[in-house]
Order: C-alpha cells, then sequence, then structure tokens
C-alpha cells in the first residue's frame, strides 16, 4: 500500500477539492449519519451545524497561521473573531449602510485595530505576549460588558435584519449561509497556504525557530511577525461577520478568554502546525461538542449514578480531558496520528522534516 | 479623606488576595518555566471544600473559619502536588505542551465544578464580626479586608522565611536562580517542583476561602476571574519575583479600587493600560531579571 506520507502535494490538493464538491452537494443530498449529524443533511438545522463546523475550521486556521506558522502563543484571538461580529453588528444597527460597505467598514475596524494592538504586543515574546494578549482580549470583554446601549451586554446582540439581502435571512436560507461558509473555508486556506509558501511566511517560521538567527542574516522579524498577526486577525474577524449572520446574532462568550481557549483546543486537538489537522479538528470539535451536549440531556445519562452522571452531563469535561490525553500521548494531534499511520509507525524522512520543524 | 481611606484599605484587601494567587503563580513560573492556567481551579476547589466544612459545622463560629481556611489549604496543596506529579512530570522541560495540560485541566475541572456544584453563586455565612465595619480615620471599613490582608502578609512572611532558612527553600531559590547549574551538583531539582506546586496550592486554596468571604459567595469562575489579574499582577511585578508580586499586587488593587471609584467605573481597563505602559517601559516587569 502506498503510505500517505507520500502522496504528493498535488494529490493531497486534490483530495481537498473533492471534500469541498462533495461539502458543496451536501445541501442537495439526503443523507443521514445518526449519532454524528442530528438529521439528514438537506434539514437546516443539520446544515447550521455543518456551517458552524466549518466556521471552526476557518478560526482553527486562522488561528493556526498565529499560532503553528509563527509560533505567536496568543490567548487574544478571540479579540479579533469578536471584533468582527460585534463590529458589524453595531454597523448594521447603528448606520443605514447595506451588508457590503458594513463589512468593508468593520473590515477597516479591524486592520486598523489589528494593526495597533499588534505592534504593542509583539514588543515582548513568548509568556509574556501570551498575557498581554489575553490582557487585551479582557479589556474588550470589559468593554462588551459595560456598554450595554451598544453591545447589548450580557444579553448579547441581535442582528438587525432590516440590511441584509433576504437570501441571508431565515430558517429556510441557511443552506445559502452554508455555501458562504464552505467558500470562505476554501479562501481562508488559500490565503494561509499562499502565506506559508511565501517570502513573507519563510520568514516568519525560520523566526519562529530562530529569532537571532533571523536578525543576523539582515532580515527584520518585527514586520513579518505582525504581518501574520494581521492576517490572522483579518481572518479570524471574516469568521466572526459570518458567524453573526449564521447564529443571527452574538454574546459576550465571544470574547471570553475561554473562547481563545477553545479555538487554542481546537487547534492542538487537531495537531499543531498542520493545516489539514487545524480543519479536522475544528470539525470534529464542533460535532462532538454538540453531540455531547445532546449526549448529556439525554435519558441514559440521568438515569446513571451521580458519579458517572455528572462528568458525563459536562461537555467541556470530557473535550477538557480529551484534550489533556491527547497533549500527553498523542503529540501532533489528529494529523500527527494519522501521519503515524499512513507510515506505519516508522518515520519517514518526510516526517522526520516535519518533526524537526515543529521542534 | 474617610473615602480615601476606605478605598485604600479595601485595595490592599483586594491586593492580598490577588497576592495569594499570584505567589504561586510566580513561584512556579520562575522555577519551571510553567504558566500555571489550573492554579485557578486550585482556588475555587479550595473556597468549595470551605464551604462545604463551613456547611457542615455552622458558618458562625470562629472554629469554623480557622478550619475551613486549613482544610482550603490542605486542598489546594494537595491537589497542586498531585497535578505536577501526574500531569506536568510528564511534560519536563516541553513548556508550551505543559501550558496546553493546564489549559485542558482548567476548562475540564471548571465544568467538572458546574456540574457538582452549579453554576449559580451559592451565597456562605461568616463569623458576624467579618461582616461588621470599623472606623479608621472616619472610614467605615468591612472587617473581612483586615481578615485578608493579614492572611497574605503571614503567607507573604512563611513563604520567604521557607526560601531563606530551608535546605528546600535554598534549592528553589538557587533553581530559580540557574536550574541546570543546581542538577549539575547533584541535587533532585524535581522534588523542589512538587513543594514549589504544592505551596502554590496552598495559597491559593486559602486564598480561595478568603475570595468566598470577601466576594460573599462561591461559585465555580471566582477561581478564573482572579486568575486573569493574578496573571496580569505576575507580567507587572516580573515573572518569578515573589516581591515583584506583592508590590504589583497592591499597586494594582489600589489602581483598580481608585479608577472604579473616581474614574466611573473604569478599574478593569486601568489595569489593562498599565499592563500596556509598564511592558512598553520595562517589557521585564517591576522585579524581572532577564528577557
Amino acid at each position: 500500500m502506498k503510505s500517505l506520507a507520500r502522496l504528493s502535494q498535488r494529490t493531497w490538493w486534490m483530495i481537498g477539492g473533492a471534500f469541498v464538491v462533495l461539502a458543496a452537494l451536501l445541501p442537495l443530498l439526503n443523507i443521514s449519519i445518526p449519532g454524528v449529524l442530528p438529521g439528514a443533511t438537506y434539514t437546516p438545522g443539520t446544515l447550521q451545524l455543518l456551517a458552524l463546523s466549518l466556521l471552526f475550521a476557518c478560526l482553527a486556521l486562522s488561528y493556526h497561521l498565529l499560532f503553528g506558522t509563527a509560533g505567536m502563543l496568543s490567548f487574544g484571538h478571540a479579540l479579533y473573531f469578536a471584533l468582527g461580529a460585534y463590529g458589524l453588528g453595531i454597523v448594521l444597527k447603528q448606520t443605514d449602510l447595506t451588508l457590503i460597505p458594513a463589512l468593508g467598514l468593520t473590515l477597516a475596524i479591524v486592520i486598523v485595530a489589528a494593526y495597533l494592538l499588534g505592534s504593542l504586543s509583539l514588543r515582548v515574546t513568548g509568556i509574556s505576549f501570551a498575557m498581554v494578549t489575553l490582557a487585551f482580549a479582557q479589556a474588550g470583554n470589559v468593554l462588551v460588558r459595560r456598554n450595554p446601549g451598544l453591545t447589548g451586554g450580557e444579553e448579547g446582540l441581535r442582528l438587525d435584519t432590516t440590511h441584509i439581502p433576504d437570501f441571508l435571512v431565515g430558517v429556510v436560507n441557511t443552506r445559502n449561509l452554508y455555501w458562504i461558509s464552505l467558500a470562505l473555508l476554501v479562501i481562508v486556506f488559500v490565503v494561509v497556504a499562499w502565506f506559508e509558501h511565501s517570502r513573507a511566511g519563510h520568514a516568519v517560521t525560520a523566526t519562529r525557530e530562530n529569532e537571532l538567527r533571523v536578525r543576523v542574516l539582515g532580515l527584520r522579524p518585527f514586520g513579518v511577525k505582525l504581518m501574520a498577526f494581521v492576517i490572522a486577525s483579518v481572518l479570524a474577524s471574516l469568521v466572526g461577520m459570518l458567524h453573526l449572520l449564521l447564529q443571527s446574532g452574538t454574546t459576550p462568550r465571544a470574547t471570553s478568554a475561554d473562547f481563545t481557549l477553545t479555538i487554542l483546543v481546537i487547534v492542538v486537538l487537531g495537531g499543531v502546525g498542520s493545516r489539514w489537522g487545524a480543519i479536522v479538528g475544528g470539525i470534529i470539535y464542533t460535532l462532538l461538542d454538540q453531540r455531547l451536549t445532546a449526549l448529556a440531556a439525554s435519558d441514559a445519562i440521568a438515569g446513571l449514578p451521580a458519579i458517572l452522571r455528572i462528568p458525563l452531563s459536562e461537555p467541556l469535561f470530557i473535550l477538557g480531558t480529551l484534550f489533556i490525553l491527547v497533549v500527553l500521548f498523542l503529540p501532533g494531534g489528529i494529523a500527527g496520528a494519522v501521519r503515524r499511520l499512513g507510515t506505519g509507525a516508522q518515520v519517514t524522512p518526510l516526517a522526520r522534516k516535519q518533526l524537526e520543524e515543529a521542534e | 479623606m474617610s473615602t480615601i481611606v476606605l478605598l485604600l484599605i479595601t485595595g490592599l484587601g483586594l491586593g492580598a488576595l490577588y497576592f495569594l494567587v499570584a505567589s504561586g503563580l510566580s513561584l512556579i513560573y520562575g522555577l519551571m518555566g510553567v504558566l500555571n492556567f489550573a492554579h485557578g481551579s486550585f482556588l475555587t476547589l479550595g473556597a468549595f471544600a470551605g464551604w462545604e466544612l463551613a456547611r457542615r459545622l455552622g458558618g458562625e463560629s470562629w472554629v469554623t473559619l480557622i478550619a475551613s481556611l486549613l482544610l482550603g489549604m490542605v486542598v489546594g496543596a494537595i491537589v497542586a502536588a498531585a497535578t505536577e506529579f501526574l500531569l506536568i512530570r510528564r511534560l519536563y522541560n516541553r513548556h508550551i505542551e505543559q501550558v496546553l495540560v493546564t489549559v485542558g485541566l482548567a476548562l475540564a475541572t471548571v465544568a467538572l465544578f458546574d456540574g457538582i456544584w452549579g453554576t449559580d453563586p451559592i451565597y456562605v455565612t461568616a463569623p458576624p464580626w467579618l461582616s461588621q465595619t470599623t472606623e479608621i480615620l472616619g472610614a467605615r471599613v468591612p472587617n473581612d479586608r483586615f481578615l485578608l490582608i493579614a492572611a497574605a502578609v503571614l503567607v507573604l512572611l512563611a513563604i520567604v522565611a521557607f526560601l531563606r532558612f530551608t535546605r528546600f527553600g535554598l534549592v528553589i531559590r538557587a533553581g530559580v536562580e540557574n536550574r541546570s547549574m543546581v542538577t549539575a551538583l547533584g541535587i533532585d531539582v524535581r522534588k523542589a517542583f512538587t513543594v514549589v506546586f504544592a505551596i502554590g496550592g496552598a495559597a491559593a486554596g486559602l486564598g480561595g476561602v478568603l475570595a468566598s468571604h470577601y466576594f460573599g459567595y462561591v461559585s465555580p469562575q471566582l477561581g478564573g476571574s482572579l486568575l486573569i489579574f493574578a496573571f496580569i499582577v505576575t507580567v507587572i511585578g516580573g515573572l518569578g519575583s515573589l516581591a515583584g508580586a506583592a508590590i504589583a499586587s497592591v499597586a494594582v488593587a489600589v489602581l483598580q479600587q481608585f479608577a472604579n471609584y473616581f474614574l466611573g467605573g473604569t478599574g478593569d481597563l486601568m489595569v489593562v493600560l498599565l499592563l500596556a505602559v509598564v511592558l512598553l517601559v520595562r517589557p521585564t516587569g517591576i522585579l524581572g531579571k532577564k528577557a
């Protein structure tokens, strides 16, 4: 059998393309996967869940660019997701702009904010960088909660649909949003892949490995790091905007540190440093989260004795435990495990190179 | 004048709470390079343990309060030591993975506490003296502030004495300074890791019980909300510096109180601003040694 690791780059792109075509056809098909999806694939409920899982895959990809490629452990990535969601929601509510100009205005705000906050936080590296980004995100969280007039406070912000085209509103049109989510995933994937293969991408990867050496070679790491930071933030904000449209609103949870941790968990589950891993992680995490929540409310759990019932009725407990086990026993996450399976547990030259890159 | 005194003492009380969390964080980071996200869970667990004890013994007596404080410390210390022994130790010197494990632990334990005790705040009972006030320079200061300050000062003195006068303390101080040298001298520095985690956990557990009296309730979110400020305190004070953590705790909490009162509830934002300024001017923090 030809091992997975030896498939060429082009084959991987073709497999990916086939998956995209299949995913695009799902709303037209009647496929039921009991236990994984809540209903047949053409029903709005299932499409909503699938679109959500695609959005989480996009978000994980944007975080992959930050953490996997550039090696910047940020605890404030949720801030830019929330900036997209709340920004668009507020612009649509407070102004008479239609959707496209509103998107553009929000995007401009996000770019400026990401540039300013990024250049501030990138003055420090490592754990201090993580703390600064966490602190900025926390400030965002406080601002959202303290200004109920603008953001809806704890209640969250409802989407104002007066200036939104009809084909994006209502349960019947969930599949349009699903297709847009799929398109966004493709766009985010291409942007991330393009950045990783660009000169700036190579420079930023080199900086992750050895910043001093990059400096000695005469390059300035700050610029490329800031570029990666801004691109990742803009991608996250796009996901936030679509999330607002899909969920018809947003809540302060989107600004919380827990939300960033969720993205981090997804990326690590999928496999740090792997684009496919981030996508698979995002989809699996969303489906798992939804199914575990459904399981928690089911009769089978309610009948168990307290010592089993309490842990099993908390999806986050199961996901958190799973996460710890993956970090301890499955380095490289899902992507790493697949790679090892494909090579029959032997380290191929390619895998060794990737491992060395990941170190 | 009386307002300023009240804000100052309340700030000191809150700072005491921050210090109880930040001291452990800072020691652990200084020695092992681990940023412990599960520290908030140690605190929450200590608070719940104290509450469970107080519920059974009747919360109004002083004996119960002292017993619950001790129980909080013991629970925090045991859980922290177990965390180090079972999870952190396996990932020796892989700092990112160690942070990730504590992140997973924090998510899982908060969910578990939600399942066991529910998400709503549970109100605690305390000896009546704590809810009364004492007049100082015209300000009516709630008495629980004094308890907090006294506890934090005791903890600070105890940790300093431990670090200065015991053999383990010597190993830990040397380890913070240069870990590979300590190992090269044939000392098993890993024992010190467990001890440091236990000390940090004990301080956090004690802080949990005190926090439940300061805020008047326990909830699964208690640890997480304090943890973020403790992180900020640790960075401002300088990662790994105990004295820095003490100074920064008081500075952050007093600033927060004053900004909340005089600048219309902007305390949290001012703290973040202070962090940004400190990082711009002095990226290693007030007493941090190197980048």
